[in-house]
């Protein structure tokens, strides 16, 4: 595989771009891996590359049902922020963030992460009161984060309503590294170089069960035979629970819930920043994409469901959040939407741990959140299958918190997963 | 959008209904163990397909339903009353039919 550089683009602008290589092998699947991990979305190609790179394990395969970051890692709106609370969620956030400002470089691959800031309006004494408890937490924690009053943010961002809101907007609190990237070439990105380290993406490969003997997976069944594996780690969401059944675990702390994202026609540059606001039952946030296009999301479907499909009625209200904080939208057209199926778990906190099978790994419920954390859940689900013991970063994520009282519940929403927003 | 057939006022939009969850799940005795609550709480068998589940008729006639639906492909094949002892009342009062104890 060839290295992006300057001097690799000159040489072949003069070979009339001739000289460009696959970008990663379609490989055979062999009979037997060392790791064989389910699911090559963003969590499953990072853990591959981390496996490699940080860990020397490189007889690994990647299974993927559809085509490589084909699931939620195209269905999201691309942002990244660390503005976590709970201990547990803020290192392990703030450790992701720190990964994606070393991305591109690390990668060799551009994955234009764009540290645009993450302002979330306030519209009451209330709301600013509990951000300040929030954002100082997080500075406290070696993050950044700072509160705006109402002039900066009329500076900084003038488009917002500011003259007749319903919940007029009083400032607001922000992340300045927060920003967005580009999802697509993050999942291509961990391909190309989890592939350059030697590892096998094996692509159009649904696993449809799992083998075990004495305690321990010894196998997977594919629709492209069946594979052998010394450890195996799933990162599916969405589907964890399916997974889960089929090597006889049983059920899960998970439900499947589906989350809708919108984007409009081009238009020029309108929005600097990723806002969110979040008010009287609203939940919305919105960028501009390098192409112009407003990305944008809201709640979830509120029903459970596998479809990859969303209903209107959220179209609608998501609309309306959008109409009601930047007005000068009312006339922009909708160019696509899309639905992603998430795990959202039973504390809104995700996953990464041992399973009750020896050498089972499992890295699920991200919720709305998995986009930003896909590097640091890559590092630290490598960390656990090389090493066979949780970091302690990441030590709180496990499946039995819930029996030991130790939620992590960022929200407070309780054990209802489509309230974890 | 998802239409649900209330047995109490016909053929409605989803808007009008908020979703409840699982109605597979029954709460345990108040002096069960923990790993009934436990289980009772936070797990899920999260079923890709048919599954029962509850859903509030809340601007509606505000009772509660159990409606079979497919979670794949959002297929409606049942509904019926979660509570079918005061639907009964209203049918005495109405004059409408009974309806039978719910099997799930």
């Amino acid at each position: 595989m060839s290295r992006f550089s300057l001097w690799s683009i000159i040489q072949n602008g003069l070979n009339r771009q001739r000289g460009w290589q696959r970008q990663w092998r379609d490989p055979e699947p062999r009979d037997k891996y060392d790791v064989v991990i389910v699911g090559a979305g963003l969590h499953g190609l990072a853990t591959a590359y981390y496996l490699a790179k940080n860990h020397y394990v490189r007889n690994v395969a990647v299974l993927e049902k559809g085509w490589l970051g084909g699931g939620n890692a195209g269905r999201n709106t691309t942002i990244i922020r660390s503005n976590y609370m709970m201990p547990g969620n803020r290192e392990f956030y703030e450790h992701s963030l720190k990964l994606w400002e070393g991305l591109s470089h690390e990668l060799n691959y551009n994955v234009m992460f764009s540290q645009r800031h993450h302002v979330t309006l306030l519209h009451s004494p209330a709301a600013r009161d509990s951000a300040a408890r929030r954002y100082n937490t997080m500075k406290l924690a070696d993050s950044d984060a700072e509160m705006w009053d109402l002039p900066t943010i009329r500076k900084e961002i003038p488009h917002l309503n500011y003259d007749n809101a319903r919940f007029p907007i009083i400032g607001a609190a922000v992340q300045r590294r927060a920003g967005n990237a580009r999802h697509d070439a993050v999942a291509w990105g961990y391909a190309r170089g989890a592939d350059s380290l030697g590892i096998d993406i094996i692509q159009n490969c649904e696993v449809t069960g799992v083998v075990r003997e004495n305690g321990k997976v010894t196998s997977l069944q594919t629709t492209r035979g069946e594979i052998g594996a010394g450890k195996v780690g799933l990162a599916v969401a969405g589907n964890t629970s399916r997974l889960w059944q089929m090597a006889g675990l049983g059920n899960l702390p998970i439900e499947t819930h589906k989350l809708q994202a919108f984007v409009s026609e081009p238009i020029k540059p309108l929005l600097d920043h990723v806002v969110v606001f979040g008010v009287g039952g609203a939940h919305f946030y919105i960028s501009q994409s390098d192409k112009g296009g407003m990305v944008f999301g809201g709640d979830l479907d509120w029903y459970k469901s596998y479809a990859q499909r969303g209903n209107l009625p959220v179209v609608q209200d998501v609309c309306e959040c959008a109409t009601s904080i930047l007005p000068c939208l009312g006339r922009v057209r909708l160019l696509r939407h899309w639905s992603g199926v998430m795990d959202m778990s039973m504390d809104g906190s995700p996953f990464i741990c041992k399973t009750p099978v020896e050498n089972l790994y499992l890295n699920a419920g991200w919720n709305y959140g998995g986009f930003k954390a896909s590097p640091a859940s890559g590092w630290y689900f490598a960390d656990l299958i090389a090493n066979n013991r949780a970091h302690e970063t990441v030590g709180h994520f496990t499946l039995d918190r819930f029996r030991k009282g130790v939620n992590i519940d960022e929200r407070g929403a309780g054990p209802d997963p489509k309230l974890h927003g | 959008m998802l239409r649900i057939a209330c047995p109490f006022c016909g053929l409605r939009d989803y808007s009008e209904f908020t979703y409840g969850g699982d109605a597979a799940v029954v709460y345990p005795a108040l002096d069960a163990d923990e790993d009934a609550w436990h289980d009772a709480v936070f797990m899920r068998e999260n079923v890709r397909g048919l599954q029962s589940e509850t859903w509030h008729h809340v601007n509606g006639c505000r009772m509660w339903l159990i409606v079979d639906r497919d979670t794949l492909t959002h297929e409606i094949v049942g509904v019926r009353p979660a509570h079918p002892e005061w639907a009964n009342v209203i049918a005495t009062e109405t004059g409408r039919e009974k309806h039978e104890k719910p099997q799930a």
